[in-house]
């Protein structure tokens, strides 16, 4: 079996095992058993994706250049672990809370939910990974060509390492498709694809281990050959370059958190904070029995290999070298496992970023509306999510096709980490500082990317080839201040310390001073807060930074209901009375109580206790608190549309008083009018009286004749004053109701002829004809009331009827409902039309006759016939005068 | 013949008594009953003394009394207006509507003849 033959069977033996335990974990997980799935040691082992090909191969690389400098790259991630509670538990805190599913993402998030934030840092995960895949795959075709010399004694083989290449990254993608995107969880964990990372990193250590043990054991005689072989060579020679060991330690401790993969393995799939505890010393562990043997590696294999051999290959070549073939096929198996590992988290953590913030917006907003259902999302979440990965492997594999032979593997590692370190002030800004806001966070980030790119990226494809050599040593047009490597005039520095100095100078300065001179927008400060004070919302201690905080908050909220001036009074006065300055008090349990007072006036005691609570953290807001606000809510509106009801009201009312106002006033003007008329008819005949009175009695030589008609006009008029009172009493009585109805049964036709008896023929003679049609109508009713009315209905035509044969018909019958009517019309001229609308009402009468009445009769005949429970009316229309009586054959009594 | 006083007044039992007796006070004195032509009746010989009923039937003595005031030679007519209604107001409205003097009903006899002797200059 020709060695070529045997990797390609051993690479595809090793991905069908690592199918084998990521399915195998899948189905675990998914039926719930996989207790071991979910353990802090798997957690931990998935860590190492931390240790790409680069560490694999490039550390020893690395120590045969520049001696130790290489632990540098291990001291960071130790430093971070050990510390894990400042940073790392607050950040997988809050990606726990807030289902973060990328780092792009939790700084979206943290700056009010930023899309160009989020689309920022996907784009410098892109662009930082792409090369870390290239170099991924680059290892796997040089570890591919190193076999290319075949084992000792076989033929030489003809390897076409980018085909090599090509085959890698399409097969990677592939399990990365099948593994990382096979459900759509919302906490994006990926149980299989962790359990075999797990186990890539057990391969890889004991591939390292087993490199490591041969070298020490088998070539240099023990640990003690070993040293001396150390001391011996130019590695025990390395002098520290203090700078490069600090700025490096701090680059790989900040990548160890910014680099997408690893905030995917550290955060994303985190199962339960408390693993960190575990991984904080077994991570360290792990790497420390990573970096054991690079020295001895790279000692002996520049002892050993001729020179000129690649030191980043020593790994394999080493054993390859002593004839120890199974040993160099695990080797290879462990910088194969290095590169997958690698190459899957990233792929998954990079799409993860491109189909959330990049692809998934376009596709929402072009599809139109978000009213998809949700399982066209899902697919087309998936569908994304797919070929994001399969586009990132892809672009990894362009760029290590368009750029084979390039800088050596470690330089790319860590102008790789620049890039990533760029996301560290705004997410280490967000996580600590209430300040930092999103406007602080794009001005930090896009300039930190532009001097990276800039100072970094761009020379590192090497002079001539992005940069010309002249802009690399002179500047732009000429201006040194610009040169990129030498940015400001900084020159003689190493070019991997300046640009990550210039790139994050500026990145934290842009920052830090934007933030300071802009506002956040409420949904940022409420997310600021939540993501400073994660840990204080469940009830931990509240630390002095924390509650000026919630002062502030307070402020703002106070500010928002109160208006600002009564806020401000508050809000100081509280300050003085604690004996601060400023405006910003302690936030204790006095004030926190006025507050509520205070707030408890405008929006209910309730709601102004959920709202203080909510910001100072104290407590959560209950079911209860909320029943409370809902309960105090629906209390104001019932109160204010009570309001409103009275409201209505008392304009009803208002409406009423005026109308009875008017009412009144237009009965004074009545009662005056009334009280005028009736001293006009009093006065009228007392004229006549009092002037013939005194003319009797001072003429005394007045003749017989002539005293006898004074005495008759003084009767006269005498006469008309006592019928004047007797029907204003009467009229009086029958208005106020006071009448008693004397009841009794008689024919209709015996009271009309009673009433044409006596009122027929008046004093001076004129006679009336009255012509009675009454049939046998018998009546139950006041019979002397009526009689009255008929009464007056016959004088008055007697009076007015001006022809000269007056006549009056009256004719009487009975309805079918038991009514009686009766008709009375005489052959007069009628009366006029004006007159017909007021002649029932009092003193109205016919101006032009001098008939001696007071014109109250029509208006007593009206009063009569509503006691009767019966009308009276006029017809107009008819030849003459024609009135028209109808009442009930008989009256109730309640009519009276 | 004496001088001459003319009495405007619908109720005819009131104006037989001012005529008997301002008769036997040595007025010449004519009648008229209603307010209609009343205007006419004045002008078509134009007493010494008017007396005139605030209520007449067709027209209203006050809006007599305008019409006549409005007239160039009447302006000076003396103007005696009797009215039933006692109230001050009714006053007010016969002394602003032009009246000389004004009297409420029931009157004495010799208020009535003096008011009319002063009013005729005797």
């Amino acid at each position: 079996m020709s060695a070529l033959n045997l990797l390609i069977a051993v690479s595809a033996g090793y991905v069908l095992v690592l199918f084998i335990v990521a399915w195998g974990a899948e189905r675990a997980a998914a039926r719930g058993r996989g207790g071991w799935v979910r353990a802090p040691i798997v957690y931990t082992l998935s860590l190492s994706v931390y240790c790409t090909a680069w560490t694999f191969y490039g550390a020893v690389g690395y120590a045969a250049r520049s001696g130790l400098e290489f632990v540098t790259i291990y001291l960071g991630p130790t430093l971070v672990m050990l510390g894990w509670w400042i940073v790392l538990r607050k950040l997988v805190r809050i990606g726990r809370r807030n289902n973060i599913t990328s780092i792009a993402d939790l700084v979206s998030s943290r700056f009010g939910k930023s899309n160009t934030l989020a689309v920022g840092v996907t784009l410098i995960a892109v662009i930082g990974t792409t090369p870390y895949i290239a170099l991924q795959l680059q290892s796997i075709a040089l570890s591919f060509g190193a076999f290319s010399g075949g084992f000792t004694g076989a033929p030489a083989e003809e390897v076409d390492v980018s085909q090599v290449a090509a085959w890698s990254a399409l097969g990677l993608a592939l399990f990365t498709i099948v593994f990382g995107t096979r459900r759509l969880n919302v906490n994006e964990r990926h149980h299989g694809v962790v359990m075999a990372i797990a186990v890539e990193a057990v391969v890889k250590l004991v591939a390292l281990l087993a490199v490591g043990v041969f070298v020490v054991w088998g070539l240099s005689g023990g640990v003690t050959g070993t040293l001396a072989r150390i001391d011996a060579s130019a590695i025990g020679q390395w002098q520290m370059q203090s700078p490069r060991w600090v700025g490096i330690t701090f680059l790989s401790a900040a990548a160890f958190l910014c680099l997408p993969r690893m905030f995917h393995v550290l955060v994303v799939e985190n199962e339960d904070e408390s693993f960190l505890r575990t991984a904080s010393w077994a991570f360290p562990a792990y790497l420390m029995l990573m970096s054991l043997f690079v020295v001895p590696i790279a000692v002996v294999g520049l002892d050993l290999m001729p020179a000129g051999a690649n030191p980043d290959l020593f790994v394999l070549t080493l054993p390859l070298s002593q004839g120890r073939e199974g040993l160099a096929v695990l080797a290879f198996i462990g910088g194969f496992s290095s590169a997958t590992s690698m190459v899957i988290v990233a792929a998954i953590a990079v799409s993860t970023m491109v189909s959330n913030h990049v692809v998934m917006p376009i596709f929402l907003r072009t599809s139109g509306t978000g009213a998809l259902v949700s399982g066209d999302v899902r697919a087309a979440v998936l569908i994304t999510r797919r070929f994001s990965i399969a586009g990132v492997v892809g672009l990894g594999y362009v760029y290590y096709a368009l750029s084979t032979g390039g800088a050596a593997l470690a330089q790319i590692g860590l102008i790789s980490f620049s890039g990533a370190v760029q996301v560290l002030p705004a997410m280490l800004g967000g996580l600590f500082w209430r300040g930092a806001n999103r406007r602080g966070a794009i001005a930090g980030l896009s300039c930190g990317f532009a001097v990276w790119t800039y100072a970094l990226f761009l020379p590192s494809f090497g002079a001539g080839v992005v940069f010309s050599e002249a802009l690399i040593e002179t500047g732009p047009w000429g201006v040194t201040l610009l040169r990129p490597q030498a940015l400001f005039g900084i020159a003689g520095l190493d070019p991997l310390l300046h640009g990550l100095f210039w790139s994050l100078a500026l990145n934290v300065g842009a920052f830090v001073v934007v933030s300071l001179a802009t506002f956040p927008q409420p949904l940022e400060r409420l997310q600021g807060a939540q993501f400073v004070n994660v840990f204080q919302q469940t009830g931990g201690r509240v630390d002095l930074a924390g509650r000026s905080a919630q002062s502030e908050d307070l402020m703002v909220m106070a500010q928002r209901i109160l208006g600002t001036d009564e806020a401000l009074a508050l809000f100081r006065g509280a300050a003085q009375a604690q004996g601060l300055a400023g405006f910003l008090p302690e936030p204790d349990a006095q004030f926190l109580e006025r507050l509520e007072r205070a707030l408890a006036g405008s929006v209910g005691g309730a709601t102004a206790h959920a709202m203080v609570s909510q910001i100072t953290g104290g407590a959560s807001v209950s079911v209860e608190d909320l029943m409370a606000v809902a309960d105090e809510t629906a209390q104001i509106m019932e109160y204010s549309s009570r309001l409103e009801a009275q409201s209505e009201e008392l304009t009803r009312t208002a409406r009423q008083l005026r109308s009875a106002n008017q009412k009144l006033t237009r009965l004074s003007v009545q009662k005056d009018a009334f009280l005028s008329q009736i001293s006009h008819e009093l006065r009228t005949p007392m004229t006549s009286i009092r002037s013939f009175s005194d003319i009797m009695r001072a003429a005394p030589e007045m003749s017989t004749a002539e005293r006898a008609e004074f005495a008759g006009i003084i009767h006269a008029e005498a006469e008309r004053l006592s019928r004047l009172l007797d029907d204003l009493l009467d009229l009086s009585v029958l208005e106020n109701g006071q009448v008693n109805l004397n009841l009794r049964e008689g024919r209709l036709a015996d009271v009309l002829a009673q009433a044409s008896a006596a009122a027929a023929l008046g004093e001076d003679g004129k006679r009336l004809e009255v012509v009675v049609a009454a049939g046998d109508v018998t009546l139950n009713t006041d019979l002397d009331r009526l009689g009255q009315v008929f009464i007056n209905l016959i004088s008055n035509a007697r009076k007015y009827c001006r022809v000269a044969a007056p006549r009056l018909d009256i004719r009487a019958w009975t309805e079918a409902d038991g009514r009686v009517m009766i008709d009375f019309v005489d052959n007069g001229e009628g009366i006029a039309r004006d007159l017909q609308d007021v002649m029932f009402e009092k003193f109205s009468r016919d101006s032009d006759q001098k008939a001696g009445g007071a014109g109250l009769g029509l208006a007593i005949c009206r009063q009569i016939m509503a006691r009767l429970g019966g009308t009276i009316e006029y017809l107009p229309g008819r030849a003459g005068a024609a009135f028209r009586i109808i009442l009930p054959q008989t009256a109730s009594v309640a009519a009276a | 013949m004496g001088r001459h006083v003319l009495v405007i007044e619908d109720e005819q039992n009131i104006t037989a008594a001012i005529t008997f007796i301002l008769s036997r006070d040595g007025w010449d004195v004519s009648t008229h009953a209603n307010g209609v032509d009343a205007l006419e009746a004045v002008q078509a010989r134009v007493p010494d003394v008017l007396i005139l009923d605030a209520m007449l039937p067709g027209r209203s003595g006050y809006d007599i009394l305008r019409d006549l005031r409005a007239a160039p030679d009447l302006q000076e007519l003396p103007v005696l207006m009797l009215t039933a209604r006692g109230q001050a107001k009714d006053r007010a409205r016969a002394l602003e509507a032009g009246a000389t003097q004004f009297m409420t009903k029931p009157f004495s006899n010799t208020e009535v003849v003096d008011a009319v002797r002063t009013l005729g200059g005797l």
